[in-house]
């Protein structure tokens, strides 16, 4: 029998153990969900190395010591991140929930604290995933929103969840976003992540959706955490038949950052459009970790993530699609494509497909490359310098995750993001 | 003038031109036949400056001035263009951007306007309708699922539009049926005169019947081993490069 090795305490485990016990007494609702995710975390700790999840981002070395828990420098709420996008926003300024218009006859929206209090339960659109960053968030939410769209409702403008970080001292961040979606009902969902710059600042944030039969919601997460920041930012969806999920990750900011997506399939016909396009550049860590659960048969789903990575940074994606024995008829195609701008760039792939069905059809595709000489030439040659013909090339290849995104202004804004992440990368 | 004088180039080690020298005037529409691997596609590339080669001696002339240090975009800009043997696939970039970033960029080298939306529009509209492509196949991204005649045209198109002042024809016919080969050389022979001159690197004598060249080179072993006018041309299809490879 092999020893059991009982690893020490880091200090930021024991600053979240601490943590919970000292704020446990103020924590609403969810007693028995946040006990037993803080127990869970207390037996496995911050995930490293070993913890085949992780192996690609050591979080136990990344996140060596607790930041203080939120407070803000923000005196009002700060402008939106796309200013012209219109829609319903809601504003989580370090972590605390605020609303900056009247709620919207559509929506019923509460803060997370009220809704816990009367009973709801967090954690459904987990089925049977499990991860220690959201048994993190679970154990010790205590802000967020929970948000109610009633059936056969179609919302004219975006849902935008603004995630913003303005305290001038590096801060612990938390945040819980619970959205059921009624069945028949339309939404789109914008997802945004901001925060000081040259600040080590911790954010845990976690969206939670519920799909209604033949719901559709389509999600734009984009982060452009502070240069410093750990960015963790969980969205985990459960499909009930016949509705559709599409969702884009779309990250050029922080230091390190892990965007996962768990996903799962509750009724048949529902289908799933995962996305993701990256830009990391310095020493920036970007991890795009996936789950899609096709618990039920029938299920469709497809998943594109394209990186770009600069200098020394290093790219991760884990993309595991389960199938499980009945899930019969499944249709899965996963595709993470990634292209080394510089000589020290690293990219890791890491695609899982864990099929006990045996009447389905999945594929997966992985690659990894620089820039192709033959097509540069091909661009210089008619003109184009060097920079310019290099810039065309990556806007391209990133510009196929954005077609999926429906609304006009919101797709040509973030082309023009990846313009502009270009220009930088050219004057430096 | 375009001139090539004694030029010795290499790629990895090995020896591909030879002291090769040849001069094209304004105005003038020179033929290079050769075998293959007699370095016709190096001397193309050479040219228009793609960066794997090393030359070794010798020089490239355009309107007197060297060439050699010069990037490819820099030598699109002084006016030379090389229609490509095979011309690249572009995922994700639609044909109408590319264009008019490559004019843009070439006015701006230059030091003159760009075109107007509108203008640049009809242009390309102009040009694209004479050449037989389809305007959608403009909105579509650069020459992804083309078949090898529209590639062609394609090259054709982005030659007229570019307007320069010497275009490198590289194995312009490979890949062409008939009809398709018939509309690219009237592109081309629509674009003679002017001033500008052109040099048709070609395997078959077939292209020559419809490009009529006012010179012909023969090309072995990395030079030119012998000159003569279209007539020769014809010398070659009957009786094929065996002489030529051999005296070289």
């Amino acid at each position: 029998m092999a020893p059991s090795v009982v690893q020490m305490r880091t200090a930021a485990e024991t600053a979240l153990i601490e943590w919970f016990e000292a704020e446990a007494p103020a924590l609403v609702g969810a007693a028995e969900e946040r006990a037993a995710a803080m127990e869970r975390f207390k037996a496995q700790g911050l995930p490293g190395r070993r913890v085949e999840s992780y192996h690609y981002t050591d979080l136990r070395s990344v996140m060596r010591s607790l930041a203080p828990s939120a407070t803000s420098s923000a005196t009002s709420v700060p402008a939106a991140l796309f200013e012209g996008l219109g829609g319903h926003r809601l504003v989580f300024v370090d972590g605390r929930f605020t609303q900056d218009a009247e709620t919207p006859a559509e929506l019923t929206i509460q803060p997370l604290q009220d809704a816990l209090k009367v009973g709801l339960t967090p954690g459904r659109a987990m089925g049977k995933a499990s991860d220690v960053v959201v048994d993190l968030n679970t154990a010790l939410m205590r802000d967020g929103a929970y948000i109610r769209v009633a059936g056969n409702t179609a919302l004219p403008e975006p849902l935008v969840l603004d995630f913003i970080q303005t305290a001038h001292e590096a801060n612990a961040i938390l945040a819980r976003v619970i959205i059921e979606v009624g069945a028949g009902s339309t939404l789109t969902i914008v997802e945004t992540h901001r925060g000081k710059a040259s600040l080590a600042y911790q954010s845990n944030t976690m969206v939670e959706l519920v799909l209604g039969e033949g719901a559709r919601v389509e999600h734009i997460r984009v982060n452009e955490a502070g240069d410093r920041a750990l960015v963790l930012s969980t969205l985990a969806a459960r499909l009930e038949g016949g509705s559709a999920l599409s969702s884009l990750s779309f990250s050029s900011g922080g230091e390190t950052v892990r965007q996962q997506s768990f996903i799962t399939y509750a009724g048949e016909n529902a289908s799933l459009d995962l996305r993701g396009a990256t830009m990391i550049r310095g020493r920036q860590h970007c991890d795009n970790t996936l789950v899609v659960d096709h618990a039920v048969p029938n299920g469709i789903s497809r998943e594109l993530f394209r990186t770009v990575a600069d200098d020394e940074a290093h790219g991760v994606f884990q993309g595991k699609i389960i199938v499980r024995p009945h899930a019969q008829k499944t249709d899965g195609q996963m595709a993470s494509n990634a292209l080394l701008l510089g000589d020290e760039a690293a990219m890791s792939n890491k695609p899982e497909l864990e099929i006990f069905a045996d009447d389905v059809v999945c594929a997966h595709g992985a690659t990894c490359g620089s820039l192709e000489e033959s097509q540069l030439f091909y661009l210089m040659a008619r003109g184009l310098p060097r920079p310019q013909a290099e810039a065309l090339l990556v806007e391209a290849f990133l510009g196929e995750v954005l077609e999926a995104v429906s609304g006009e202004a919101l797709r040509d804004s973030l082309s023009a993001r990846i313009s502009e992440w270009l220009a930088a990368r050219q004057a430096a | 003038m375009l001139e090539i004088k004694n030029l010795h180039v290499e790629i990895d080690d090995k020896k591909i031109l030879n002291g090769l020298t040849l001069t094209i005037h304004p105005g003038e529409v020179a033929a290079i036949m050769g075998p293959n691997g007699s370095g016709k596609s190096t001397l193309s590339y050479v040219i228009a400056g793609k960066e794997d080669y090393t030359v070794t001696e010798g020089d490239i002339l355009l309107n007197g001035e060297s060439i050699l240090e010069m990037e490819a975009h820099e030598r699109a800009a002084a006016g030379l263009f090389l229609a490509f043997q095979y011309p690249l696939e572009i995922p994700g970039v639609a044909t109408m951007t590319f264009l008019k970033a490559a004019m843009n960029a070439q006015a701006k080298a230059r030091g003159e306007a760009e075109l107007s939306p509108g203008d640049f529009m009809r242009k390309v509209r102009g040009a694209a309708e004479k050449l037989g492509i389809n305007p959608d196949m403009l909105k579509r991204p650069l020459n992804v699922g083309f078949s090898g005649g529209e590639k062609k045209r394609m090259e054709i198109l982005q030659m007229t539009l570019l307007d320069p002042a010497y275009c490198i024809l590289d194995e312009t016919d490979s890949g062409l049926d008939i009809d398709a080969l018939r509309i690219v050389a009237e592109g081309v022979n629509a674009l003679r005169g002017a001033g500008r001159g052109m040099l048709v690197i070609t395997h078959y004598q077939r292209l020559l019947d419809h490009i009529v060249p006012d010179k012909v080179h023969v090309m072995a072993k990395g030079r030119i081993v012998k000159s003569g006018g279209p007539e020769l041309a014809h010398e070659l299809e009957k009786d094929g490069y065996a002489n030529y490879t051999e005296a070289a």
